[in-house]
């Protein structure tokens, strides 16, 4: 894990991550552990939402109907938020290292404007994920932990004798702030998905086309043809065969 | 002495309910259209200086509410239980309070139980519709058929009152004896009462009784004795003579100026506005971003380049390296 660090490179190239064939190109981009593991993230993190708007607002109330009631709803919902930390811990183990900021990044922020306006050509060439993929992640890993911990302090069927009322007051206001922006994070996230297209299938077939990653991560598309096609780089004449990473640990032999 | 209330009539017509669902002025989580004729506002008055610890409230309470509380544990001092519980509505609280004034020890006595506030937090916290109710005389009673046992009535509570049972997973806190009431009986506890330490009419009623009672206390030399009937939940409808109204909280802890906690109102304020507007804009601007720029597609030469780098013919020099 050492050697690849030198060109800072690979640190956005995940396991699993690769790319095959040539006309058309595709590029793996999540391996079927982690869409499990986002989609079990996923159907949780609607579920909580659900449930927690039920409770939330007197308005949407009815919402409990889906969980046979006011009693199943309240039982269930601190169990799914379990599930829901326990499936984002292992996201964020294996995501965060590819979501560090890097400099790039200030860069496409600085020029936002062109991003929502759907002008791409004059972006700067990404890694596996932009800067608006990490916000959504980072936002999503802090919201979580504020969550979480709130949650298990209203959570008064197991732990009501450990902390005070005026304790369980802010506790239970910070969780309903944390889920509205929670909510509104995951909005952003699943209306990205729809407004880029070709995105789902990364999701739901863990590939995506190398069309899409020339266009949104041109910089990780790089690396992983110099990952799969080394020596191939070194012989050809090639902007990027400097950076053939011949020592990486996870090229394939 | 307060008139006792007469016995119950055995008319058929004294057991129809004198309030029912029609006299509803709040409900949890719900809009009540309010009642055109307001019932005549009741009180329970709890004289704190005519109590003399018997607990024959506490008995009648557990008696007449079909109640059992578990055999506990003698902690060395006369409350038992030691707390509230889904099961002891009401609970006696003794306080020594070595009065510096006068050198006297004081032996504190207060009946704890739900003060059925006119602004009650427990409802204003309650996300279940009609698991909790005020009736226009006063009472706030919980419905158990409605309640989930989230515990937010206990956060909106400002005298920590109500308790969750672990049997049914409901809240429960002291009724009023709504239903004695509703056939024109006085609560349990105050039938039970010797000493007349809790006497019970409308609110009218136990003001009057209550300016007689301290009346009394003064020319006795408590100069401090008053009516606790806090104004910061809009009054109470179970009130107590106190002989130190000036140090509410000599009284095992009796809150000196209660008011729902500004969290609570933060939290089922305006968050739930913000909360709900701040949702509906991101979906409402996912949707009009979508409208205005369109979805962002993948071009036939994105497919072509990423060929030709993938053949290693790509001969554009990455941007930004230029």
């Amino acid at each position: 894990m050492t050697a690849p660090r030198e060109h800072g490179a690979p640190a956005d190239i995940q396991s699993g991550d690769a790319v095959s064939g040539t006309h058309p190109v595709q590029v793996h981009r999540y391996k079927a552990a982690a869409r499990i593991n986002h989609w079990i993230t996923a159907a949780s993190l609607i579920l909580l939402a659900v449930s927690g708007m039920s409770l939330f607002t007197p308005n949407l109330f009815f919402l409990t109907g889906l969980f046979s009631g006011g009693q199943w709803t309240r039982t269930i919902h601190p169990w799914i938020g379990l599930v829901l930390f326990f499936s984002f811990s292992l996201l964020f183990v294996r995501f965060w290292r590819a979501n560090l900021p890097v400099q790039a990044d200030r860069t496409w922020l600085a020029k936002i404007g062109d991003v929502l306006r759907n002008r791409d050509d004059d972006l700067p060439e990404l890694g596996k994920y932009n800067a608006g993929q990490k916000f959504v992640f980072w936002s999503m890993s802090a919201l979580i932990l504020v969550l979480i911990s709130t949650g298990i302090v209203i959570w008064d069927q197991y732990f009501s004798p450990f902390t005070t009322i005026e304790v369980k007051r802010l506790a239970v206001l910070a969780h309903a702030l944390a889920a509205i922006f929670a909510i509104c994070v995951w909005i952003i996230h699943v209306y990205a998905a729809i407004w880029v297209k070709g995105t789902f299938s990364a999701m739901t077939h863990g590939v995506v086309t190398g069309g899409w990653a020339w266009r949104h991560h041109r910089k990780w598309l790089r690396e992983l043809v110099v990952k799969v096609d080394g020596s191939k780089a070194a012989e050809i004449p090639h902007p990027h065969s400097a950076t053939g990473p011949s020592s990486s640990p996870r090229r394939p032999s | 002495m307060f008139p006792p209330i007469p016995n119950a009539s055995v008319a058929g017509e004294a057991s129809r309910p004198r309030f029912s669902e029609r006299d509803l002025v709040r409900r949890s989580a719900s809009e009540v259209a309010l009642p055109t004729t307001r019932l005549t506002e009741i009180a329970k008055l709890i004289d704190v200086t005519k109590c003399i610890g018997c607990k024959a409230c506490q008995s009648a309470c557990l008696e007449w509410n079909n109640l059992h509380e578990d055999i506990g544990y003698n902690h060395g001092v006369y409350d038992n239980p030691m707390d509230l519980t889904p099961n002891t509505f009401t609970l006696m609280r003794f306080t020594e309070w070595d009065n510096p004034e006068s050198g006297h020890l004081e032996w504190l006595i207060r009946k704890d139980g739900c003060m059925h506030c006119a602004d009650p937090g427990c409802l204003k916290a309650c996300p279940s519709p009609g698991a909790i109710v005020q009736y226009s005389n006063g009472i706030v009673d919980f419905f158990h058929e409605n309640c989930i046992g989230c515990g937010y009535c206990i956060k909106g509570c400002p005298f920590n009152i109500p308790r969750i049972s672990k049997t049914d997973h409901t809240a429960y806190k002291c009724t009023l004896c709504s239903d004695r009431i509703a056939v024109g009986q006085g609560p349990a506890c105050q039938k039970a009462c010797p000493t007349q330490a809790i006497v019970f009419g409308t609110k009218d009623e136990m003001k009057a009784w209550a300016e007689f009672r301290i009346k009394d206390l003064k020319s006795r030399g408590f100069e401090h004795a008053g009516l606790y009937d806090p104004p910061g939940v809009g009054g109470t409808h179970v009130m107590y003579v106190l002989h130190h109204a000036d140090k509410p909280s000599l009284y095992a802890g009796l809150p000196d100026d209660p008011s729902i906690s500004r969290v609570v109102k933060v939290w089922k304020g305006v968050t739930k506005y913000f909360g709900m507007a701040l949702m509906g804009a991101a979906a409402l601007a996912g949707l009009a971003h979508y409208a205005v720029a369109g979805p962002n597609k993948v071009t036939e030469e994105d497919e072509d380049s990423a060929g030709s780098l993938a053949t290693g013919r790509d001969l554009q020099p990455p941007r930004g390296h230029a």
